[in-house]
């Protein structure tokens, strides 16, 4: 055999055999051998499910900026995104389009780019807002020699969500109390809200206490078993809710089937709202990308050893047949999260305040959870109605952390006092047990703002 | 080959349609089949200042300030009020540039409350002092932005309504407090590309 021929063979079995192992990898489930790089920490939990951001092998920037878009558009929407894409499509920002490209997501939050991610999740320098706003001390001299990095990062502005940071809305809350006596927390609506809604099985499960002894749950589970016992003491029982909402689903055939472990398409089907923000959110995003459920083991927070290889559901939090509230609160969280913040709760304020609650020493909404911050409650229209529902996308607030102002702090404490919370990152660590020790100076520059226009009004 | 003319002739029926059609819409050329960007932009203005003008005299000047049964306010979502007329434009104009549109407007003036509305491209800064000191003219010109050439009009802004005047020289962030009824407060900007 000459040599160009053995060269060819060589060359063609490898080929062969490096065609047939990507193309295994492919159709595997880690595909980090297509990965140009570790992921940010928003998406590292769904970084095998490739699709989601590249949902098409042909097609350009438009692509990833579409999948972009439809995970994240709705909530820049609702927060009026201080920098939407329309403001640069306007041909009269093409010298800053040159500059910063901000019509599509990527220019500032590129993925596979672990060594230059910032905070954010942002790939630029922190010099971005210099770019468009190098001349802000024209209008607003207390700007003057602000370092261009203190814009987002001094707890001042955001590029995205500023809903409770614009000028206007700091003199609104100027001078506010650090705390709020008899401050308590919205209640969220009842069954009488919940049976209002179109989607809820009324019909089949008529709003009716039932006992254990008129459970419909399958046979194979005994009639006293501490399951049904469990149940009876639920707002389920209390609400007509039988075993066979859960336990049983539609075949595509038509066929009704027992459901030995409901999984969140059944709890969705009464708790659409909730069951949405799940997926949506760190805990639940594997599940709605198609892959297998998260699992403390694969966060990037440090979390229990022992709670490694749990299973991320709603009944992980919830826990079946019981569904208590409370437990799912702080000690399902407690349960899984170890880092300094978490554990340092029960030394808290704030774990006082919930103990009091739940102890019956204080009225209800006084307390406050690990789910009234990071799951806070908000009205929230569906259809016709309105209903105060607990967001189960923690996501939604966590970062940049300002996003809970409004929609948590705000509830009981000032917005100046807020702020500087907020800012403060050893009190963010020992979960807010003391005062602020940092001072941030927006709304100190707003009063002194409009102290100069009062005296130049009264000068005229 | 009769029936290849046949088919060639309805080709041709529809490659005409398709001219006929893309002349009537398209407004990449600098004239497109008979109507002129100048025509365009000011039909379009004609438009734009007519439901400008409805807005805030019939819905601002009656319900915010005539009735007082509603606020009007830059955080309307906030203060749960009417949308202020510049907002009510820059939406309209947002929603056109979402949906593609090959047009692009604009609301700026020369005193701007929010100053990235103050004039940046040279046509603009020409036109916004041309019309303010020229009332009751338009002005039109050409610039290239980035790698496209516009043909850009720009139209008076006239405060119609006591509503405009009492906001703008009110407000904490105006350069300017002594507009007057029927003065040139900004200009409309609309923008076509043409061919360069």
């Amino acid at each position: 055999m000459s040599n160009k021929k053995a060269t060819w063979i060589f060359w063609s079995v490898f080929s062969l055999m490096a065609l047939a192992y990507y193309f295994y990898m492919l159709n595997s489930d880690d595909k980090t051998t297509f990965s140009p790089g570790e992921m940010t920490h928003g998406h590292h939990q769904i970084e095998m499910a490739c699709s989601v951001c590249h949902t098409d092998a042909f097609g350009g920037g438009e692509v990833l900026q579409s999948a972009c878009v439809d995970c994240h558009g709705a909530e820049l929407k609702a927060v009026d995104d201080s920098h939407p894409k329309s403001k640069f499509t306007n041909p009269r920002n093409a010298n800053r389009v040159k500059q910063l490209d901000a019509r599509a997501c990527v220019t500032c939050h590129s993925e596979h780019q672990q060594e230059i991610t910032g905070e954010m999740g942002v790939t630029l320098p922190e010099d971005f807002c210099f770019k468009c706003h190098a001349d802000v001390a024209e209008n607003r001299p207390s700007h003057k020699g602000m370092a261009f990095t203190t814009c987002a990062s001094a707890g001042c502005h955001n590029y995205h969500d500023n809903k409770a940071l614009y000028e206007d809305f700091l003199e609104k809350h100027m001078g506010e109390s650090d705390h709020f006596e008899n401050a308590v927390v919205e209640s969220k609506s009842g069954l009488q809200d919940l049976v209002m809604l179109e989607s809820y099985p009324v019909e089949q499960y008529p709003v009716k206490a039932l006992t254990s002894k008129q459970s419909d749950g399958h046979l194979s589970v005994q009639q006293d078993s501490s399951v049904h016992y469990d149940w009876e003491s639920t707002a389920h029982a209390a609400a007509g809710v039988n075993c066979s909402a859960c336990h049983q689903q539609k075949q595509d055939n038509g066929q009704i089937k027992w459901i030995e472990k409901p999984d969140e398409q059944s709890c969705n089907s009464c708790h659409k709202e909730q069951t949405d923000g799940f997926l949506e959110g760190k805990h639940g995003m594997r599940l709605k990308a198609g892959l297998s459920p998260m699992t403390p083991a694969m966060a990037k927070q440090p979390m229990r050893v022992n709670a490694h290889s749990k299973e991320l559901s709603c009944v992980s939090c919830h826990s079946a047949h019981k569904f208590n509230i409370q437990q799912a609160a702080v000690e399902s969280c407690l349960g899984c999260h170890s880092d300094e913040h978490s554990q340092s709760y029960k030394q808290s304020p704030h774990f006082q305040a919930w103990y009091k609650e739940t102890s019956g020493q204080s009225k209800p909404g006084t307390g406050v959870s690990c789910a009234t911050c990071h799951m806070p409650r908000s009205l929230k229209k569906i259809g016709e109605h309105k209903l105060v529902l607990t967001e189960h996308n923690q996501n939604l607030n966590l970062r940049p952390n300002e996003k809970m102002l409004r929609s948590v702090c705000m509830s009981c404490h000032g917005l100046g006092f807020s702020i500087d919370a907020l800012a403060d990152e050893k009190l963010i660590k020992n979960n807010f047990n003391g005062k602020p020790s940092v001072h941030i100076e927006s709304i100190d520059m707003v009063e002194t703002r409009l102290k100069n226009r009062k005296s130049k009004e009264g000068g005229q | 080959m009769k029936l290849n003319k046949v088919v060639n002739l309805k080709k041709l029926a529809v490659l005409g349609m398709a001219a006929a059609v893309t002349s009537l819409t398209a407004c990449s050329d600098s004239k497109v089949g008979g109507i002129e960007p100048k025509a365009m932009t000011d039909a379009l203005f004609s438009v734009m200042e007519a439901d400008r003008t409805v807005y805030t005299k019939l819905i601002i000047g009656r319900l915010a300030k005539d009735e007082k049964v509603i606020k009007a306010s830059e955080h309307w979502k906030d203060e749960k009020a009417l949308v202020l007329p510049a907002q009510m434009f820059r939406y309209g104009a947002e929603r056109v540039a979402e949906k593609g549109a090959d047009f692009s407007y604009s609301l700026l003036s020369l005193w701007p409350v929010n100053k990235q509305n103050k004039p940046k491209t040279d046509v603009e800064k020409e036109g916004l002092k041309f019309i303010a000191d020229n009332p009751g003219q338009n002005f039109y010109g050409e610039e290239k932005l980035g790698d496209t050439n516009y043909f850009t009009a720009i139209y008076p802004d006239i405060g119609v309504a006591p509503a405009c005047i009492s906001c703008h020289n009110d407000h904490k962030d105006t350069p300017k407090t002594d507009f007057k009824l029927g003065d040139v407060m900004g200009g409309v900007v609309i923008r076509i590309p043409v061919k360069g």
